[in-house]
């Protein structure tokens, strides 16, 4: 079963701190979200509030359409997978999978039998009559996603699941959580702090930062095109460029920069229409830094290669372009590009991947 | 040469103390098998006759009986009362909590004598006749505070999620007590028990002012003595140190063995 989650204006404060500020979120049924955002942002709290362990301070949750004020975490469709995974340490697997079974009064064959599926569906049928101290921290992990799924929740709530795996381990938990969410349809919202692993598994992601959104939206939309410095920063590495709008025309606008002036269409302006004088930053991801050739749209002016290192898919330059001092860009160029520190090259880079936004 | 000398007085050392600690017992077992009217050297030759008068003894086993009773029914009700305590004070915040911990241990610092004494005007003042079942309650007073103090330093903050993720499923706060909690601090919980048990079995103050007709063990051992030294007081002191062995041996597996495997 699944169901869709209405976030509406919730607040929580501890004494005077502000955990969540006026927080709205639409989640429809079905999706796979991915809170993300640095420790302290609110997530957490956010999901605590919708398992029912946290009570807003105000604004109203709603879950299939049902207001959830004073619903107690048993009687809500949610279910939650705890960071700690929270197994029963003195229960076998398969008890631990038909504990929730047992507590909605179903008989011990029938749970069984039902708990053997669930196990089955994370790979660990065979394992069913060990216990959880048996077991690796990936398998202990699996286990607590069959117990949370096994009562059929509408929408399951995942607190860092896979926090405590490395990293290997991690990105192949990844995939499974995806595909187990596509194949049970379960509205799942899921907490961290990785971006890359929300890039892998979400299908939208919600930015957060001190207690409110800063963005919500694909993955691809979020890190493309961020609707806020934060997020900008947040989902990966990015050169800040300040500027300055110098004129606007019906398709774009023109603005001073350090390393001159550079036309923009309008699309690249994210939050609002560009205005004469306004200040604005332009946010330049280090992929999208390019060698500039005779065709290149919009230049970056010459600048002296200052480090360099081998990533394996790209080499990361810092460059120190020669028409502003102070300023240095981080690049990614080709493998092949055999740049060296000290040589001097011309940027350029693509308008389309470029997003503009209101100065900080 | 002065490694030799600092290694054979710790050895020295170990010998005098385990010696003075069990020698006492071991004479007294030695004794209950004498083969003579008195538990005294020279020892004159090995007889179970002693025994036999113990078992033949219908006041004896009747004592030994009440003890059981005495020493298990008040156990399992101190572990239960003292779980209940720990479960509260660990999980809730409730007024003046480190007040609450401090009454529930306190009975630990009082004299057994003076237990007994309070009790006893109570009893007295509430026109309850002795039975058993005083001296049960003036075991559930002492023991109480032993199995709260072992069961509370057991409940873990590592716990709280686990039980948080059982509510979640769908438990009530006594289903998550019954199958979650009190299963997890089960160690604990029985490490308790055979501890209360062992005191129970061996208290005699409190088993003495609060009993009247049907006495616990120890209580009938001393009016033995009143009698004057005997072997057979000797072989039903081995039965008693038997027994409190063989529940420490049981504590030890049921806690350790568990330890072992987690």
């Amino acid at each position: 079963m699944t169901a869709s989650v209405f976030v509406r204006g919730a607040t929580k404060t501890f004494g005077s701190f502000p955990a969540l500020d006026n927080v709205s979120l639409d989640i429809e049924a079905g999706e796979f979200i991915v809170l993300l955002g640095p420790s302290g942002c609110g997530k957490t709290t956010l999901l605590s509030i919708l398992g029912g362990f946290m009570a807003p301070s105000s604004g109203s949750i709603l879950i299939g359409g049902k207001d959830m004020a004073g619903v107690a975490p048993a009687h809500r469709p949610t279910t939650t997978m705890f960071q700690d995974y929270a197994l029963f340490p003195h229960m076998r697997l398969i008890d631990n999978v038909g504990f929730g079974l047992r507590m909605r009064g179903l008989g011990k064959s029938e749970r069984d039998e039902k708990a053997l599926a669930f196990l089955d569906l994370v790979g660990l049928k065979a394992s069913a009559a060990k216990k959880p101290h048996e077991l690796s921290g990936g398998q202990r992990q699996r286990v607590a996603l069959a117990r949370a799924l096994a009562v059929d929740p509408d929408v399951l709530l995942l607190d860092e699941p896979l926090g405590a795996l490395d990293l290997k381990l991690r990105r192949q938990m990844q995939d499974e959580l995806k595909a187990i969410q596509k194949r049970v349809g379960t509205t799942f919202v899921h907490v961290t702090h990785d971006q890359e692993e929300a890039m892998a598994i979400a299908d939208r992601i919600v930015v957060m930062n001190q207690g409110r959104i800063e963005d919500f939206g694909p993955p691809a939309e979020i890190y493309m095109r961020p609707k806020s410095l934060f997020s900008a920063g947040f989902m990966g590495e990015i050169n800040l460029l300040p500027g300055r709008v110098l004129e606007t025309a019906a398709d774009g606008a023109r603005i001073e920069t350090a390393t001159g002036p550079v036309a923009l269409p309008l699309a690249s302006f994210i939050r609002e229409w560009p205005k004469v004088g306004d200040n604005v930053t332009i946010c330049i991801r280090p992929e999208h830094i390019t060698m500039a050739t005779s065709a290149s749209p919009i230049r970056l002016g010459e600048a002296v290669v200052t480090g360099s290192a081998f990533f394996g898919t790209h080499f990361r330059c810092h460059m120190a372009p020669s028409n502003a001092s102070g300023l240095s860009l981080v690049a990614h160029m080709p493998q092949s590009a055999n740049t060296a520190i000290g040589d001097r090259v011309e940027l350029a880079v693509d308008p389309a991947a470029l997003t503009v936004l209101p100065a900080a | 040469m002065r490694d030799i000398i600092s290694k054979s007085f710790g050895w020295a050392y170990l010998i005098f103390i385990y010696g003075f600690i069990f020698l006492p017992v071991a004479v007294l077992v030695l004794f209950s098998f004498q083969d003579g009217r008195l538990p005294v050297p020279p020892f004159n030759g090995f007889s179970t006759q002693w025994y036999e008068a113990v078992f033949a003894d219908r006041k004896l086993m009747a004592a030994l009986g009440n003890s059981f009773l005495v020493a298990t029914g008040s156990s399992i009700l101190a572990c239960l009362l003292g779980f209940l305590a720990a479960y509260a004070l660990a999980r809730y915040k409730l007024p003046g909590s480190a007040l609450q911990r401090g009454l529930l241990i306190a009975p630990m610092t009082v004299s057994y004598l003076i237990i007994a004494l309070g009790l006893l005007a109570v009893l007295n003042a509430m026109k309850i006749p002795l039975s058993l079942w005083t001296v049960g309650i003036g075991h559930v007073v002492i023991n109480l505070p032993l199995c709260f103090a072992i069961i509370y330093a057991s409940m873990g903050d590592h716990h709280i999620n686990i039980e948080r993720a059982a509510r979640d499923l769908g438990a009530n706060d006594l289903k998550v007590m019954a199958l979650v909690t009190a299963p997890m601090l089960m160690p604990s919980i029985l490490a308790a028990f055979f501890l209360s048990v062992t005191f129970s079995w061996d208290e005699f103050i409190i088993a003495f002012l609060l009993s009247r007709f049907d006495v616990t063990l120890p209580v009938e051992i001393w009016s033995m003595l009143r009698s004057g030294l005997n072997p057979k007081t000797n072989a039903i002191g081995s039965l008693v140190f038997l027994v409190s062995v063989a529940v420490l041996l049981v504590l030890e597996l049921a806690l350790f063995g568990r330890n072992r495997k987690t």
